[in-house]
């Protein structure tokens, strides 16, 4: 595999462009072309994954059934969360990490650039694979993303085989993409780049790299229980063969607890950029960052049965996992100090990163609180499946992951296509969001407080008001994506030309290229100082 | 719509906060110690997560309104403060110490196993409940009670609309009650919000929870653990009686359940079995075979002109009696009382089109259940 | 280049995943010597060998319940709803099982206790649990479990319960019967 680097160093010294026609993405090995097919990848899944929830939320839009059937619901709820998981988010830090790591630490490449493009190639297959169950005989997977035993063995429909199929090629898919930045960011540093000078989203993708690693096999492990339960008569998740179906949720979750900040951190790490960059300050505390995000990666991984307060857990482990859990908010809380204090004083301009940086932050902290409320196990008793949990999680993931990629595209962009976006349809595309995202997410603290189940196709009356204003917020923002489109196609097809650097107060090395990057970059190692 | 003004009502909330009766934007205090426990950290943590944001966005938006560079702002240049960054280390961390004491008390009355005075068995059943009073000899099965109408928009929607029961769960005041909660299929949650009770039901084990209510009345909850199709239509229903109408209660139940003995020994007449199993089926069997008989293949086979619904009357009633290993269908024998099996098999046979005009008594069921235990 | 040499780094990379994904087994073994040593979910531990003296000044209250799986169609029922034991002494209940069906089946019962701390201070000498039970059409056995609860349980454990539920398995024997389509479809 290291002789493809050779390959790159040594065997073509004069520069050469990108291949002609459709085999130029098929066969590609280079990073950016991996990035971008991964960011489009992104984002299809990302307007698939919304299009579902835009059907729970027109079925939700008031009480009674009207649109789909139960069984269907469940499967929109379970598909959405699975394709916003796995599809949406973490390929797009995926392809961030490609196009922006070799270009931060000024490496030529990804350190593994064939297992790159296969890596890539592996996503598309999963998906298919995965939406086409919905088309099976008995549907698709409908037993919520977190597809919980023996709902999702003994009783699950025909399709769970495709399912989990389908979930170990996106395992395999993250696994090798981790390799891939750790191999890179470890040994394709320029000169003189040492770790403590990495820019932060270096930093946080190299220890989501390694939460991957360790959390991914145990998923295929999980999802491979599952297969041997329902196809060779193993009994891991059945009462009946002496197995035990709240094993199913502690192995889960040991996956699942990291999985939400493999999702979270990177974005931690491109704020990091923006704020600093539109204060024209540095980033305050650099190095408590970078203690706070493995402080974070560590403690993920003894929390997991807080997401199983009302299972049974004896009360000694209900407090180890609740005090454990409460202990995130501290690293946590620095993040959000270091932010805010990277702000303070500087000289602030709000072009559309900024402002979706800033919103994140303001966002992502109310995600936080209601956390740290979930946190608390007898509160848990009332907040547990409800759809206060559902706020929370989307206060944290869509303000959080999502608007954090939305600030990295538009940070970026001008670096990619060679033009900057539109201002003005950034800011528009910002504030439709923003309050779209508001409206949909924040009434559901109400309902979930009053006592609304989460995955449920129909409520009381009490909840009808409320609901209707969360689903008119989600048509708000899942239309408003669109317009992303529509902002991302026109500055791809022109607009006013970039400079190499197109923020006066951005740092790093990505900036030293021109705009729109070259095919080939850092053909020789720059020096850093 | 339930709503018409729904758009000035929206109007109105956003320009007054007015909260109407539907708006509601909080947890109840419950009717037990524990759920005003719980209440009570609930608005602890609140209050201080709203003390803690408001200190944070208001320096945030401090530096947003003074140090914007429209406003000539030279950035500063400092990039740490090592006693700074200690201070809101070690802050947060006793903050949470001092959130931590309460949770933790609480917990702890949460987990109290000492003697109860009522042991109810709560069995999750995809889709409804079973109780069953232990020592008592009183048992039933609670099922959704909204008619499918009002489900499908054709009735409008009454106020407790999803959150109604044929049997309710009936329990007195101020005594002690355990809940021992478990499964026969997939994973329930068993909630009821003014108790601040929700424990999972788990197939092949059982888990236990315990409240003491003290005020009478009604309360609602629902099923909190996906557990399949009509998840959202499992209810929970609790009438909290004194304790003296607990106990009539408790005597009725148990003369029903000789009553019923003698429904089973009457002559019934094909009309009258028709008319009791059309009920009977709108409770039990509507939500997979569905209102027209018509199923939801392939996971719910219909009914209509079917094979057993229209075959040999001792196959047909064996498959409700036993239901069918490995499906959704499950063995209704244990489930209902002789009468209703008599009545339902009874009008499939005689519904939608399926005119077989034969009959299952009561007594024909009796002597399945008898024939089959000896 | 730093540190490790690529094929190494990637070497030792994907041997961590491997490692991680036979940790994701272990966690089943793991999973259940943490739950009978702290009772996690009310499971109890096999067969017990030891045995203790009876404690005549502590009472506590066994309460037993049955469950039935929701397609399991046979009588199931403790002869008692509970007893008084005295911890450290040897006790019996005596469980029915009847087959009301006109087929042979196979039945395994799977017992947990509640409150779960208790799980560890619950001892079964000898229980229909540790084997299948299979009954001809018709048949009715009763099934003893012996048991006795340990003389260390927590004083503030006044009461027990012993809860079993029944699961038919028939159709899991033999096991590799699943595998033919029919069994598929039927499982669904």
């Amino acid at each position: 595999m290291s002789a493809v680097i050779d390959e790159h160093g040594h065997g073509h010294e004069h520069v050469h462009g990108p291949a002609k026609g459709l085999m130029r993405w098929v066969l590609t090995t280079n990073h950016k072309d991996i990035g971008t097919m991964y960011l489009w990848f992104s984002f299809t899944m990302f307007l698939l994954g919304g299009s579902f929830a835009m059907v729970i939320r027109a079925e939700l839009f008031q009480p009674g059934l009207q649109i789909v059937e139960p069984a269907f619901f469940n499967q929109m709820t379970t598909m959405h969360g699975l394709i916003m998981v796995f599809g949406a988010v973490m390929p797009a830090f995926v392809g961030l990490a490609n196009w922006m790591i070799p270009l931060m630490i000024g490496a030529p490449d990804m350190a593994l650039p064939r297992m790159n493009n296969f890596s890539f190639w592996l996503l598309p297959a999963a998906f298919l694979l995965l939406v086409s169950t919905l088309f099976s005989p008995g549907g698709g997977p409908n037993f919520g993303w977190t597809f919980y035993a023996p709902l999702s063995t003994t009783y699950a429909p025909e399709s769970v085989t495709f399912f989990i199929f389908a979930i170990h090629l996106m395992g395999i898919s993250s696994i090798m993409g981790a390799i891939n930045v750790i191999a890179t960011i470890l040994n394709l540093r320029a000169p003189g780049m040492t770790l403590m000078k990495m820019p932060l989203f270096v930093w946080t993708w190299l220890i989501t790299a390694f939460l991957l690693i360790a959390v991914m096999p145990v998923l295929a492990g999980v999802v491979t229980m599952m297969l041997m339960d329902i196809h060779f008569g193993t009994s891991f998740f059945s009462a009946a063969g002496g197995g035990d179906p709240v094993l199913f949720q502690h192995v889960f979750w040991f996956f699942g607890h990291p999985e939400v900040y493999i999702m979270i951190l990177p974005a931690f790490g491109a704020v990091s950029s923006i704020i600093p960059a539109f204060s024209r300050k540095p980033l305050f505390g650099y190095t408590s960052m970078v203690y706070a995000t493995g402080a974070i990666a560590f403690l993920s991984f003894i929390v997991w049965a807080h997401h199983m307060f009302v299972v049974g857990v004896p009360v000694v482990g209900e407090l180890f996992f609740m005090y454990a859990t409460m202990l995130i908010a501290v690293p946590t809380g620095v993040k959000v100090f270091n932010w805010v204090s990277t702000m303070w004083q500087g000289a602030l301009t709000f072009e559309t990163p900024m402002l979706f940086a800033v919103a994140f932050v303001i966002l992502f902290t109310i995600g936080g609180f209601s956390g740290l409320m979930l946190a608390i196990a007898p509160a848990d008793f009332q907040y547990h499946d409800t759809y206060f949990v559902v706020a929370h999680f989307h206060y944290v993931l869509v303000p959080g992951a999502i608007f954090g990629i939305f600030a990295s595209a538009y940070y970026w962009l001008p670096k990619w296509t060679g033009h900057m976006y539109d201002e003005t349809l950034g800011k528009l595309h910002f504030w439709l969001s923003f309050i779209g995202m508001n409206m949909a997410f924040f009434p559901m603290h109400f309902v979930g407080l009053a006592g609304m189940p989460r995955r449920v196709p129909d409520y009381n009356l009490q909840f009808a008001d409320f609901n209707m204003v969360s689903s008119i917020g989600a048509f708000t923002f899942g239309a408003t994506q669109i317009f992303f489109l529509f902002i991302v196609i026109k500055c791809i097809r022109g607009g006013e030309p970039a400079p190499a650097k197109p923020w006066d107060g951005a740092e790093g090395l990505e900036w030293s290229v021109p705009s729109p990057a070259p095919y080939h970059t850092f053909q020789t190692p720059p020096e850093v100082k | 719509m339930r709503h018409p003004y729904v758009w000035m009502g929206l109007l109105s909330w956003m320009a007054f906060g007015q909260a109407q009766g539907a708006w509601t934007v909080n947890m109840a205090p419950g009717v037990t110690e524990v759920s005003n426990a719980v209440f009570e950290l609930h608005m602890i943590i609140f209050w201080i997560c709203v003390v803690i944001g408001i200190l944070v966005f208001g320096v945030m938006f401090w530096s947003m309104v003074l140090h914007r560079r429209s406003t000539g702002q030279q950035p500063a240049s400092f990039h740490e403060h090592t006693r700074v960054e200690i201070l809101w280390t070690v802050i947060p961390f006793l903050i949470l110490v001092a959130m931590a004491i309460p949770a933790t008390k609480t917990l702890i009355d949460i987990y109290d196993a000492s003697e109860s005075d009522i042991d109810i068995q709560v069995t999750g059943y995809q889709w409804k409940w079973h109780y069953k009073y232990l020592g008592q000899d009183v048992e039933f099965f609670s099922n959704l009670a909204t008619p499918a109408g009002q489900i499908s928009n054709q009735a409008p929607k009454g106020e407790h609309y999803l959150l109604e029961v044929d049997q309710p769960l009936v329990l007195p005041v101020g005594a002690k009650v355990r809940f021992l909660v478990t499964a026969a299929d997939v994973i329930h949650s068993w909630w009821v919000p003014a108790f601040a009770v929700k424990r999972d039901a788990i197939p092949g084990f059982v888990n236990e929870a315990w409240t003491r209510i003290e005020k009478p009345g009604i309360y609602r909850g629902q099923c909190t653990e996906l557990c399949g199709k009509d998840h959202g239509f499992m209810p929970v229903v609790v009438e909290v009686k004194s304790r003296s109408d607990y106990d009539s209660w408790l005597g009725e139940r148990k003369a029903e359940a000789a009553k019923l003995k003698e429904l089973t020994s009457k002559e019934w007449t094909l009309e009258e079995l028709v008319e009791r199993g059309d009920k009977v089926y709108h409770t039990t069997c509507v939500a997979c075979h569905q209102a027209e008989g018509q199923g939801l293949p392939p996971m719910f086979p219909a009914l209509k002109g079917s094979k057993i619904a229209t075959g040999p009357l001792e196959d047909h009633l064996g498959i409700v009696f036993h239901g069918k290993p490995g499906t959704a269908m499950a063995a209704f024998g244990k489930q209902l009382s002789e009468v209703d099996i008599a009545a339902v098999v009874t009008y499939e046979r005689n519904a939608w089109g399926n005119a077989k005009g034969d009959m299952v008594t009561p007594k024909d069921v009796l002597a399945l259940k008898q024939a089959q235990s000896q | 280049m730093h540190g490790l040499s690529q094929r190494r780094l990637v070497l030792r990379l994907s041997l961590m995943t491997v490692v991680m994904f036979a940790f994701g087994f272990a966690l089943v073994p793991l999973y259940d010597v943490m739950c009978q040593a702290f009772g996690i979910n009310g499971k109890t531990a096999g067969q017990y060998q030891g045995s203790q003296v009876s404690d005549p000044s502590r009472s506590i209250r066994v309460q037993f319940m049955s469950t039935n799986a929701s397609d399991m169609v046979w009588e199931f029922h403790a002869k008692a709803d509970q007893i008084e034991v005295n911890p450290g002494a040897v006790n019996q209940m005596v469980f029915i099982a009847r087959n009301p069906t006109g087929r042979s089946m196979t039945a395994q019962a799977v017992p947990s206790i509640t409150p779960a701390e208790a799980a560890a201070y619950f001892h079964k000498t000898e229980c229909f649990c540790f084997s299948q039970q299979v009954l001809q059409p018709g048949e009715r056995i009763e099934m003893p479990v012996r048991f006795i609860v340990d003389r260390d349980l927590p004083a503030h454990v006044k009461h027990l319960t012993l809860a079993y539920t029944l699961f038919d398995i028939t159709a899991r024997q033999p096991p590799v019967a699943r595998l033919t389509a029919e069994d598929v479809q039927g499982a669904r």
